[in-house]
C-alpha cells in the first residue's frame, strides 16, 4: 500500500500523543483556519519555578498532517522552557515527523502557532506582554510570514509573492504576484485575510493579484 | 509509504472517479489492438482498414442507439472533459458572432463545463451561473428569467458528480426549446443508469463517458442533434464527421459499446440497494451525520454524507489504511486546496464540505462492502471526534 505520508506521520496520526483538554490550564489557545478548515486547540500547564512547560495537550479538527503535527509538537514542547518552546518552528516539527508534504504546510503550521499562542496567552495573563501596537506595513509583513505558498511550502514573503503592502485608515492592501486564476489564488487570498483581519485596528483587508 | 500495514481485502467505493475494466470489455477490444489495428480507412481503402471502419461504425451505432439517436449524431472523444469542451466552445464559436455571447450553466457543474464557461468568460462571453437549492436542484425560475435574445447555450448536468442530485432536464429542455436556445447536458454519471432518450427529450448535446461504466479510460462521446450549429476547433483530419480531428480510438470505441451492452437494469437496482443500505445504516448508527443531496431524485450509485466535527481527509486516510477507497469534498483533499464548490453551492459551510465523504458503487461491489465500510466508519468517526475540539459543548450536541 502507498500512503501520502511518512511512516512517522502515519504513526502519530493513528496514535496521537497528549490528546485532550487540561482542566484549568495556565495557558490555552485555538488556532483555526476556515480557508483550510483545520483547527487546533493547545492547553499548557506551566511550572512557574523553572518557567517550563510541565504538561501540554492538544485537540484537532483537521487533516492527518494537522493531527500528526499537534502530536509531535506536544512531545517536543514538554519540559522545555517557555522561550525555547516558543522557538520551535514548523521545520523542526516537520523534520521530527520525517517530513511533511509542502502542500500541507499551512494545515500543520497551525499546531506550531497554537503552542506559541498558548504560551502568549499564559504570558498575557501574567502581565508579561507589552501594549497594543498600531498596525504598520512591517506588522503586516511579519504576519504574512505565516501564510504558506502551497506550491513551495515556504511563506509568501520569503518567496517574494508579496509585491506590495499598504496600510491606510484601517484598510490593509496586499498585492500578490500571481494570476487571479492561479490554482491557489483563492486559498492564498483567504489565508491572508485570516492573518490580517484579527489585528485590532484593521477594518478591511484587500487582496489583489498582479494579473 | 509502504510496509507499515497490510490489509486483507480492498474495498473500492470511488466508482464515480474511475471503474475497474470488465474483462468482457477487454476481450471485445483485444482484436482491435492486435489484429485489426489499422486506421479506419474510407470504403476504398485496404481490407484491414475497412474492417476497422466497420467496427467503428458498429460501435457508433450501438452508442447512438443507447441514446435513441442516429449514428451521425454521435462522435467519439477522449472522455467527458473533451466532450463538454467541444459542446461549450464549439457552440460559442459557431454562434458567438451570429447570435450572442451569453451562456447559462449551473453553479455545481463538474469542472469540464464550469471551467469551459470560465474560459469563455475571459474571451468576452457573459456567463450566468444558476443557483441551486439545498438539495442541489437548479432554480428553474432563474433559468427562465436568465434567457435573453443573446443566449446561445444552456448547460445543466443530468446528475451531479458529488451529491448525485438528478436535475429535471425534461423541464429545462422544454424551456430551452421553447426559447430556441441550445441545451447541453453532462450525462457522465447517468448514462445507461438512468433513461435518456433523444426521441423523447429536446436535448441538443449530451456528454457521455466509458470510464464510469467499467469501460476503458480515455473514451467518451458527444451526442450532437442533427442540425446543431457547432464549430470544430481542434484542427487536423476529417474524422468524426469533421467535428473531432485525430486518429480514431477504435479499441476504445468498441470497448465503450461493449460496456454499454453489459449494463442492465437489474445491476442498477443492485447498486441502488447498496446505496440505500449504506445511507440508512450510517444515518441510523452514526450520530451527527447528514445526507448531502436529495434523498429521492438521486443517482442510484451515489451516497454523500457529512460527518460533523471531523475532517474528511482524516476519514479517508483512516479508511485507506483499512483498505477502503472513497473521496471527500474537503479542501485538504483537493488539488486547489479549495473546499467542494458543490457543497458550498447547496449552501453548505466549510465544515459541511470538510466532513463530507462520497461513496460510489459499481459492478464489483457487494452488500458485504457496505456492511464493512459502515462498521469501519463508526469506529473512525468516533475516534476522530474524541480528539476534535468541536462538537463537545451542549450547544453543538443539540445542533
Amino acid at each position: 500500500m502507498k500512503f501520502p505520508y511518512s511512516d512517522i506521520v502515519l504513526e502519530h496520526f493513528r496514535h496521537p500523543r497528549n490528546v485532550g483538554k487540561i482542566e484549568n490550564p495556565d495557558g490555552k489557545a485555538t488556532e483555526g483556519s476556515p480557508a483550510c478548515g483545520d483547527m487546533v486547540s493547545v492547553y499548557i500547564k506551566v511550572d512557574p519555578k523553572k518557567n517550563t512547560i510541565a504538561d501540554v495537550k492538544f485537540e484537532s479538527y483537521g487533516c492527518a498532517s494537522n493531527i500528526a503535527t499537534g502530536s509531535i509538537i506536544t512531545e517536543l514542547a514538554k519540559g522545555k522552557t517557555l522561550d525555547k518552546a516558543k522557538d520551535i518552528t514548523w521545520q523542526e516539527a516537520s523534520e521530527a515527523l520525517g517530513g511533511l508534504p509542502k502542500i500541507k504546510a499551512h494545515c500543520s503550521v497551525l499546531a506550531v502557532e497554537g503552542l506559541r499562542s498558548a504560551i502568549q496567552n499564559y504570558e498575557e495573563r501574567h502581565g508579561l506582554v507589552k501594549e497594543k501596537k498600531p498596525t504598520t506595513e512591517e506588522v503586516v509583513r511579519q504576519r504574512l510570514r505565516r501564510v504558506i505558498n502551497p506550491l513551495t511550502g515556504l511563506n509568501v514573503v520569503r518567496t517574494n509573492l508579496v509585491k506590495d503592502i499598504s496600510v491606510k485608515d484601517g484598510t490593509v492592501s496586499v498585492l500578490v504576484d500571481l494570476p487571479g486564476d492561479h490554482q491557489f489564488a483563492n486559498n492564498i487570498k483567504d489565508e491572508i485575510r485570516e492573518r490580517i483581519e484579527p489585528l485590532w485596528d484593521v477594518k478591511e483587508v484587500v487582496v489583489e493579484f498582479t494579473e | 509509504m509502504t510496509g507499515l500495514m497490510m490489509v486483507d481485502k480492498l474495498f473500492y467505493l470511488d466508482n464515480a472517479a474511475a471503474t475497474r475494466l470488465d474483462e468482457r470489455v477487454l476481450e471485445a477490444m483485444r482484436p482491435y489492438l492486435f489484429d485489426t489495428y489499422a486506421v479506419a480507412t474510407s470504403e476504398f481503402g485496404y481490407s484491414q482498414g475497412i474492417e476497422a471502419r466497420e467496427a467503428l461504425d458498429e460501435a457508433r451505432a450501438a452508442l447512438a442507439d443507447a441514446l435513441g439517436a442516429a449514428p451521425e449524431e454521435f462522435i467519439f472523444t477522449s472522455g467527458s472533459t473533451e466532450s463538454s469542451n467541444i459542446a461549450l466552445k464549439g457552440v460559442a464559436l459557431a454562434l458567438g458572432k451570429k447570435k450572442g455571447k451569453h451562456i447559462i450553466v449551473s453553479r455545481i457543474e463538474d469542472f469540464p463545463v464550469l471551467h469551459s464557461a470560465q474560459a469563455l468568460e475571459k474571451q468576452g462571453f457573459q456567463v450566468t451561473y444558476l443557483d441551486v437549492d439545498g438539495e442541489g436542484f437548479v432554480n428553474i425560475d432563474q433559468l427562465r428569467d436568465s434567457i435573453t435574445n443573446e443566449t446561445i447555450l444552456v448547460s445543466v448536468q443530468h446528475a451531479n458528480q458529488e451529491i448525485g442530485t438528478i436535475q429535471d432536464i425534461e423541464t429545462i429542455s422544454s424551456i430551452c426549446s421553447e426559447k430556441e436556445v441550445l441545451f447541453h447536458t453532462d450525462a457522465t454519471h447517468t448514462f445507461t443508469r438512468i433513461p435518456l432518450d433523444m426521441k423523447k427529450i429536446a436535448v441538443d448535446l449530451v456528454t457521455v463517458s466509458a470510464h464510469t461504466i467499467h469501460g476503458p479510460k480515455g473514451t467518451g462521446g458527444l451526442y450532437i442533434r442533427q442540425g446543431t450549429q457547432i464549430t470544430k476547433w481542434m484542427d487536423g483530419g476529417f474524422q468524426e464527421f469533421n467535428l473531432r480531428a485525430g486518429l480514431e480510438n477504435i479499441p476504445g470505441a468498441v470497448g465503450f459499446a461493449k460496456a454499454v451492452e453489459l449494463v442492465t437494469t437489474e445491476e442498477t437496482k443492485r447498486l441502488q440497494d447498496m446505496r440505500d443500505r449504506l445511507i440508512d445504516n450510517i444515518l441510523a448508527r452514526i450520530p451527527h451525520s447528514t445526507l448531502n443531496g436529495s434523498p429521492r431524485k438521486r443517482l442510484p450509485q451515489n451516497a454523500n454524507i457529512t460527518f460533523h466535527f471531523v475532517e474528511g481527509e482524516s476519514i479517508t486516510l483512516h479508511l485507506d489504511m483499512r483498505g477502503f477507497a472513497v473521496s471527500t469534498g474537503s479542501a485538504c483533499f483537493s488539488r486547489s486546496l479549495e473546499a467542494s464548490h458543490v457543497i458550498s453551492g447547496i449552501g453548505g459551510d466549510h465544515e459541511r464540505a470538510h466532513g463530507s465523504i462520497r461513496f460510489t458503487f459499481g459492478r464489483y461491489n457487494t452488500m458485504n462492502d457496505v456492511n464493512a465500510v459502515v462498521e469501519a466508519l463508526g469506529e473512525i468517526v468516533e475516534e476522530l471526534r474524541s480528539i476534535s475540539p468541536l462538537g463537545k459543548s451542549e450547544e453543538q450536541e443539540e445542533a
